[in-house]
């Protein structure tokens, strides 16, 4: 015990993901364990305590505070500073309610899966929120999505319409309690109920237990039902449930994509996929993502989930609600987003309604309205480490550190798919959730509605604004017709690879090894296999793949065949031969009008845009093995690509050939497509995928070698939609690894045009900066 | 210069570089009604630029009245007079000129529009491609209507007279010699007689008329939005896209709301008298197919959606220069 002769006072202050996650009431309790005198506040973006004590006891302080924080809690800095003792209070230590913010840019905290102690209770006959749908405390529950305005407080949430009764007000107001300022606090008695409407019924036919108890017994007779989540409505059915997925696809339109899985628990989830020790801090991290996992060979579920692939989407309980139904229906559940393909995830009740209930064998609602709309967020590790797929419910707003800080406010608006927008403010990045395809015209108004959110809730007013260099972008678009006092087009390929950069907190310079689909490169020409030498100000390409010219522009994109065409008809020439048409195989089978259509178009240039991307090369490749003349969705080929060559080891490159052209080093295709064509007659086509995504990590060491040579710089950076391969991404780290170079991957920011947004804010900020 | 495909760009260049040395003349109609005391025309003039110069059902004589007679109808006017000018390429057959002019002559006479007046000009070898054509046309004003590029307003229907997008597939073929010149024919034609019967049949209740020419029904569309501070929602499934265009498109890459059309026309019309101009424009042959393909609709942001055939709603947007694939 601190006696005020030997005691002095201190203040700390912690940075991080500190709001919302239920960190006074752990402070409070730490403090008051140690016997401790003081008190705690949110202070802008971090918390601030003020403490007496002697030497010894505040440097455990700040030890426990580090070592026992909240599972949601991120500590990025504690900073201790002497205060005069007589300005802390002897005896007692108090939570302050928060003030008004201090000039710091306010935080939305992400939403927060359910912890276990609320799992616990919710499962606990004798709790008083035994099977509540709706129970959380100061470490889990809502947040983003129930906001409606800051500072984070119940008044300024969606539950301000649910008067606490007597006993939550009274947990509520006891610092001691772990609900203690938990903003979303409810019970049966005072908050939000489930309401469930039958197939097509506009009013509920019951509430609450038997609302739930009527979804759950569709579901289990192998019905599809509609159910409201955390950020929006889900479509949910057995796993195992043919019939029902075959609707379901039906529903959404959509053929092929793989759909989610959700199920009760690691060692239910291990069943069907293995997992190691990443996979499964992952998949019980507060985020809850969906994360892509290799399958069991007789994983049980339905073959219509994810079609030919040797990979499921899996994750667990996230709420309350999904934890009864998962403990209820006790097997792995499809849980979807309730859409249909391309638009945005419902979360209004009448919309849902009328959308969804036509589709479905009922809705389960309740009457907690959604704030924001926030997909699940998806995750894949990638060479031992986490990447973030989609970034959104769990992760986004969370603000990121931009390593140069931008002297201006600004929007970044992104890409054309996968759309993100990131607002900045100082240092400050909010990368906000997962928006969508624009070309979607409700997805489009999501992306309007989204960036007034985000500016309302932040408080912050950009006057710059920053886009994509294609101009066709709807993104763009905005950009132009947003009033801003300036403008920025950042080029695809810069802010993929900026991204990564600013995500490891660097400036530059470093190499940028920038594969992707298309975007519009500063030549005029579509790129997507790139090595740029960059720092965070600017680039110089140093390095490409070799060009094709893409028959029919995005027409080529949906059928791989044509793509394939393309290079063998009219590749650039760069010394070696095109390989023979062939006169078998999947071009083969073309009809013959087809091919000389895309001939002339060809030799004619007529809508024949010319790309040297690396994800076309990957499309043509699958077409060229058989694996599918025309995609459903947005890499699809590629993705068959990698799981043609799953089990395979490291197998030995197919030919690859670098050519020197105009200053750069230059992947020349050809040969490797010709021996793609060659080694396919005799060997079985996993082998040949194996051994072209070899051959491209290897062409890719060397671009980057010759790179690295030439410039001197010894640090990469990888982005872009192809490095959501394992495969290729683990070749390639291994390669550069034994070049000595030091290789940064993104993880928290999608690798995929979902970080644009991100990287795009990352270089207006430096160069609004001046370097 | 790189405004050649139409659409944003070239909107664009007229806002900013054209318009503004013309001190500020608004130029969102393609014609301009004079006030002159006691009588009031109307005045259009348009250049006419194609290769090839002759192609599937047409050629650039029959365009340039046409086009013309197009732009004064779509004011509602009816048109009186035309006056025509050459610009020839030294080294130009004799034989083509020849043919040309019969054509003009003819398409002239079967619209009932006389060219009154001309010019001729000779370029030297490479100071033209050939044969440019400029055509100005004079009309009057019909009675008591007056659609305007600004006259949509929510709750109109939107009215398309025939199938889209034979024209720029046509001349595409045609120029690049895709093959698809056997199914594919340009719509080129008058629709001056078309619009008379419109506007006796819905008067002043046809709110705008657009012939969608270069940019297609999607650039139409659009600045009638725009110039009128609405927004349009199509239903694709009713759009009139013919089988040969529609796989024709598909293969090209193309999007048929964005190919240029040469003989159809888009009306926004009141409700109230639509199924009577619906019923003028099927009784005549270039409006036999008249559809109604969308409605206009309130929105902020003057936008063009069509709903898809699965039920989703996609952006229909204006290009902006050379269409490059915007999938990542
Ligand atoms: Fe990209
Ligand atoms: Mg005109
Ligand atoms: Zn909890
Ligand atoms: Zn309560």
């Amino acid at each position: 015990m601190a006696t005020a002769t030997t005691s002095r006072a201190a203040r700390i202050e912690v940075h991080g993901t500190v709001q919302g996650v239920g960190f006074r009431p752990f402070v409070y309790r730490l403090a008051t364990a140690m016997g401790l005198a003081g008190d705690v506040r949110n202070a802008g973006g971090h918390v601030e305590i003020r403490v007496r004590g002697a030497d010894p006891e505040l440097a455990a302080l700040s030890d426990r505070l580090v070592a026992e924080a909240p599972p949601a809690a991120r500590i990025s800095r504690l900073l201790v500073t002497d205060l005069p003792a007589t300005t802390v209070p002897e005896a007692g230590f108090r939570v302050v309610a928060s003030g008004a913010a201090t000039g710091a840019v306010p935080e939305v905290p992400p939403d927060l899966a359910t912890c276990a102690a609320c799992v616990r209770e919710l499962f606990d006959p004798a709790d008083r929120r035994h099977r509540y749908p709706f129970l959380n405390c100061a470490d889990c529950g809502p947040r983003a999505t129930v906001i409606e305005d800051l500072p984070y407080d119940r008044a300024r949430t969606t539950m301000s319409r649910f008067p606490m009764c007597s006993a939550c007000r009274a947990e509520y107001l006891d610092p001691a309690n772990r609900r203690f300022h938990a903003e979303p606090i409810a019970c049966a008695d005072c908050g939000p109920r489930l309401a469930w409407h039958p197939a097509g019924a506009d009013e509920p036919a019951d509430v609450g237990v038997d609302a739930l108890a009527a979804a759950e017994d569709a579901i289990a007779r192998g019905g599809l039902v509609a159910v409201k989540g955390i950020g929006g409505y889900q479509l949910v059915c057995d796993a195992s449930a043919e019939a029902a997925l075959t609707r379901l696809r039906a529903a959404k339109h959509r053929p092929g994509k793989p759909f989610a899985i959700m199920v009760g628990d690691l060692r239910a989830a291990d069943r069907l996929v293995p997992l190691d020790e990443e996979a499964a801090a992952l998949l019980g991290s507060p985020a809850r993502p969906v994360v892509l996992l290799p399958r069991r060979d007789h994983a049980p579920v339905a073959a219509a989930v994810a079609p030919n692939l040797p990979v499921l989407g899996v994750f667990l309980p996230y709420s309350p609600l999904h934890h009864l139904l998962l403990a209820d229906l006790a097997r792995p559940l499809v849980v979807t987003s309730g859409n249909r393909s391309g638009e945005p995830i419902a979360t209004e009740d009448r919309p849902a309604l009328t959308r969804l209930g036509p589709l479905t064998d009922g809705v389960l609602a309740h009457d907690r309205p959604i704030t924001a709309r926030y997909d699940d967020s998806v995750c894949r590790v990638v060479a031992g480490r986490p990447t973030t797929v989609r970034r959104a419910r769990g992760y986004a707003p969370a603000p990121r550190t931009l390593p140069v800080p931008s002297p201006r406010p600004l929007l970044a608006v992104g890409g054309h798919l996968k759309n993100t927008v990131t607002l900045v403010d100082g240092d400050h990045a909010v990368l906000g959730p997962h928006v969508g395809d624009l070309a979607d015209a409700d997805t489009l108004d999501a992306f309007h509605e989204t960036i007034r959110q985000l500016t309302r809730l932040h408080a912050v007013d950009p006057d710059v604004v920053v886009h994509d260099a294609h101009p066709g972008y709807l993104s763009s678009q905005y950009a132009r017709r947003r009033p801003a006092s300036r403008r920025l087009a950042v080029q695809h390929h810069h802010a993929h690879v900026a991204a990564t950069a600013a995500e490891h907190g660097l400036r530059g310079p470093f190499l940028g090894v920038a594969y992707d689909g298309l975007g519009l490169g500063d030549d005029g020409t579509l790129w997507g296999g790139e090595i740029l030498l960059a720092s965070l100000t600017g680039y110089r390409r140093v390095g490409r793949f070799g060009r094709a010219p893409l028959p029919g522009g995005e027409a080529a994109v949906r059928r791989p065949a044509r793509t394939a065409l393309g290079y063998l008809l009219g590749a650039e020439p760069l010394g070696s031969p095109a390989p023979e048409l062939p006169a078998d195989g999947p071009l083969g089978r073309l009809p013959r009008g087809e091919v000389e259509l895309v001939r002339r178009m060809i030799d004619r240039g007529v809508n024949c845009p010319p790309a040297s991307s690396a994800g076309r090369l990957f499309d043509a490749v699958a077409c060229l093995l058989g694996l599918g003349g025309a995609v459903s969705y947005e890499g699809e080929a590629a993705v068959r690509l990698e799981a043609a060559a799953h089990g395979r080891g490291d197998l030995r490159a197919l030919a690859w050939r670098l050519v020197r052209r105009d200053g750069l080093w230059v992947y020349d295709p050809l040969p490797t497509l010709r021996d793609v064509l060659t080694a396919s007659r005799e060997a079985p086509v996993a082998e040949v995928a194996a051994r072209f995504h070899t051959a491209v990590a290897e062409a890719t060491a060397a671009l980057v070698e010759q790179a690295a040579a030439a410039t001197g710089v010894r640090t990469v950076c990888l982005g872009g939609g192809v490095f959501q391969n394992q495969r290729l991404t683990r070749l390639v780290l291994d390669r550069l690894a034994a070049l000595d170079l030091t290789t940064h991957l993104p993880g928290q920011v999608p690798t995929n045009d979902g970080g644009l947004s991100f990287g795009q804010a990352a270089v207006a900020a430096a160069v609004l900066t001046g370097g | 210069l790189g405004h050649g495909s139409g659409g944003q760009l070239m909107a664009e260049l007229l806002r900013e570089v054209i318009a503004p040395a013309l001190g500020g003349a608004e130029l969102v109609e393609d014609a301009a009604a004079l006030d002159l005391g006691p009588a009031r025309v109307v005045l259009t003039t348009d250049s006419f630029v194609v290769t090839p110069r002759f192609f599937p059902g047409g050629d650039i004589g029959a365009l340039a009245v046409h086009g013309t007679i197009n732009d004064l109808a779509m004011r509602g006017a009816r048109p009186v007079a035309l006056c025509l000018a050459y610009v020839l390429e030294e080294g130009l057959p004799i034989e083509e000129l020849r043919r040309i002019t019969t054509s003009v002559a003819d398409a002239s006479r079967a619209a009932g529009v006389p060219v009154v007046t001309g010019d001729t000009k000779v370029v030297e070898r490479g100071g033209a491609d050939g044969i440019y054509l400029t055509t100005t046309g004079l009309g009057v004003p019909t009675a008591d209507a007056d659609p305007s590029a600004r006259g949509a307003r929510p709750g109109d229907l939107v009215l398309l007279s025939g199938p889209i997008g034979l024209h720029g597939t046509a001349i595409l073929s045609a120029r690049e010699g895709l093959g698809f010149e056997a199914e594919i024919a340009s719509d080129t034609r008058p629709l001056h007689r078309l619009v008379a019967a419109m506007l006796a049949a819905g008067g002043r209740g046809v709110h705008a008329l657009r012939d969608p020419t270069r940019g297609g029904l999607a650039s139409a569309l659009t600045e009638i939005a725009a110039a009128s501070a609405v927004g349009v929602e199509l239903v694709e499934a009713d759009l009139p896209v013919p089988p040969p265009v529609a796989a024709a498109c598909d293969l090209l890459g193309l999007d048929p709301l964005q190919v240029a059309n040469e003989g159809c026309l888009v009306a926004v019309v009141d409700p109230a008298v639509a199924p009577a101009v619906l019923d003028a424009m099927r009784a005549r042959p270039e409006g036999a197919s008249a559809v109604v393909v969308g409605r206009v609709v309130d929105d902020p942001a003057h936008r063009v959606r069509a709903r898809t055939l699965v039920g989703s709603h996609r952006v229909v947007d204006v290009l902006v220069g050379e269409q490059l694939p915007r999938i990542c």
